[in-house]
């Protein structure tokens, strides 16, 4: 009983430990000076440095991407949850011809893949003069966004009790009194974690923003990062720097929310 | 009756009329672009109507049909290693009762984190000459292939990196599958003499099959469209070696700028996923539209 106990938890320490170590190479690695990144390996740092963080955000100044991927995940985020709560309750709460037509078409456009549709949004952001603008990064940033909003939330409002619901609509409150007086108070967590997905996915999306920027001015972190060029040869140790920056706010998220995220994935795959 | 039909179309029309907007009239777009001549670097050749040509000649060409393979052994290793690795995983956290947080905490980051970024260190870790893993294998004994100058060793990383990323995810569907069996019925198989392996074949993988099949449709069509992971970290290369469809799509458009031509290898990924698309949801069935759980 005891050996088969410790057997377990052997194996859960060595899985995990597998899945974190190449952070955990990532991370030290950004503090090794760049001359002894590929020397004689070694699991704990021998000398530590903060030169690739200076460099990062002195000589290339990566406040700038981070800007960009704030301004266009958090703009994003704002817009398809705003416009997403709305369909959602409707979709969620409501009886009306065509809903379940709506939900399959929404769930196909979720399937979309992103690179089918690259050419004609360049072509039209184009013509706006959209390109390489905060605008031209949002509206591409919707087409996946939209969908994953309001497929979480629909699941999140279908889980809420209808008895309120019905309370409040028997004395005598419209759909909308009911909407915002007892069902948003009420679907705040599911909100919540709809905009933290959401801002998940944009911040990492890679891309959209590839192909509708065209300069450092409005490169994303992602975008930035990938097409970092040294002089001479790779610079390694300003690369991971910046891999350790742009992983941050993420793990800060996982690690507050990381109850809703998974509510969120499982509310959105297994539940449908 | 009547006012709530009304209500539930005028609240569900502006999120549908931006989607229809910015997703569905593109596509729509796309097919009528993939049917011209439209070469951004030669504006004097104007958009010509050349009926299917672009895909004759995108089915006539060998670089599409090696970045349409490439897809589809991309596709087929990393989706059979992620159900596998991820059903393990899930079966391990889900029995551990003390520090769930902290694993669950670890499970997400790999899946969290950007696909540039998880390129970037698996890329670090394999790089020539000097990287981890051929020191590594030098204290072993053993001789590493020149990785992302090799063909076939190129693969490695690529799909390392992918199964590190999505196994967690795979994971935390699969874990909230297992959270939903009815834990007397192990107590049953237990009382009955059933072993680990006959619980895991007669009791848990049945009651999975709907979180394995939604794993298995999720990863499917995410990794037919991969790119960021292929762009970051090979570049496709050696060559064109580990080229995927989206990969070449991208090329044809944004470097060559052959809207036209790109355009129908656009449509043409578009098609494949939209046909398997519908058969997996057939598969699932309406149960998964209409809320009761798949």
């Amino acid at each position: 009983m005891n050996v088969s106990r410790l057997l377990r938890v052997l194996g859960v320490v060595t899985v995990l430990a597998i899945l974190l170590f190449p952070l955990y190479w990532m991370v030290t690695s950004s503090f090794t000076p760049e001359a002894r990144i590929f020397g004689e390996p070694s699991v704990i740092p021998r000398t530590v440095v903060l030169d690739h963080y200076r460099a990062l955000f002195g000589g290339r100044d990566f406040w700038r991407p981070i800007r960009n991927s704030l301004v266009v995940a958090g703009a994003t985020t704002a817009v398809s949850v705003g416009l997403g709560v709305l369909c959602a309750y409707a979709l969620a709460r409501l009886q009306f011809r065509g809903k379940t037509v709506m939900l399959a078409f929404i769930l196909g456009v979720s399937m979309f893949p992103q690179i089918s549709i690259v050419s004609p949004l360049y072509l039209l952001l184009r013509e706006l003069r959209l390109i390489n603008t905060y605008p031209g990064l949002v509206l591409p940033y919707l087409t996946f966004a939209m969908p994953l909003t309001i497929w979480l939330l629909v699941g999140f409002f279908r889980q809420l009790p209808a008895e309120l619901e019905e309370a409040a609509l028997m004395d005598g409150a419209g759909r909308l009194r009911t909407l915002r007086e007892i069902i948003l108070p009420l679907a705040w967590p599911g909100l919540a974690t709809a905009a933290i997905l959401t801002f998940l996915y944009c911040w990492n999306e890679f891309l959209f923003a590839l192909s509708f920027t065209l300069g450092p001015e409005r490169y994303t972190v992602p975008v930035a990062i990938a097409l970092f060029r040294g002089q001479y040869q790779v610079p390694w140790g300003e690369i991971l720097a910046a891999a350790v920056v742009a992983t941050l706010p993420v793990a800060l998220l996982v690690l507050v929310a990381q109850r809703r995220i998974v509510a969120g994935l499982t509310a959105g795959a297994v539940k449908g | 009756m009547r006012s709530e039909e009304r209500l539930g179309w005028a609240l569900s029309l502006p999120g549908l009329a931006v989607i229809s907007a910015i997703a569905v009239f593109p596509i729509g777009w796309t097919a009528w672009e993939s049917l011209h001549v439209h070469d951004l670097r030669m504006p004097w050749l104007g958009r010509p109507f050349v009926g299917l040509a672009n895909y004759a000649e995108a089915l006539s060409s060998p670089r599409f049909w090696d970045a349409m393979a490439h897809t589809a052994v991309f596709t087929a290793v990393t989706v059979t290693v992620e159900l596998i690795g991820g059903l393990f995983l899930a079966l391990i956290v889900d029995r551990i009762s003390r520090g769930r947080d902290l694993v669950r905490t670890t499970v997400l980051l790999p899946w969290a984190i950007p696909t540039v970024v998880v390129a970037l260190v698996w890329r670090f870790l394999f790089e020539n000459p000097a990287g981890l893993v051929n020191a590594v294998l030098f204290r072993l004994g053993m001789s590493s292939p020149t990785w992302f100058a090799d063909a076939t060793a190129a693969w490695v990383p690529l799909m390392l990196a992918d199964a590190w990323k999505m196994t967690p995810f795979v994971a935390v569907l699969l874990l909230a599958g297992l959270q939903s069996i009815d834990r007397s019925l192990y107590e049953a198989a237990r009382i009955d003499g059933a072993g680990w392996g006959r619980q895991l074949t007669a009791l848990t993988l049945p009651l999975l099959r709907p979180a394995l099949l939604v794993a298995f449709i999720f990863r499917t069509l995410d990794a037919i469209r991969v790119f960021d992971v292929i762009y970051v970290m090979t570049g496709g290369g050696p060559g064109t070696a580990t080229e995927p469809i989206a990969l070449l799509t991208f090329s044809m458009l944004l470097q060559n700028l052959r809207f036209g031509f790109g355009a129908a290898l656009s449509m043409i990924v578009f098609a494949v996923t939209f046909v398997l698309a519908v058969v997996f949801i057939r598969v699932l069935g309406r149960d998964a539209l209409t809320g009761r759980v798949a």
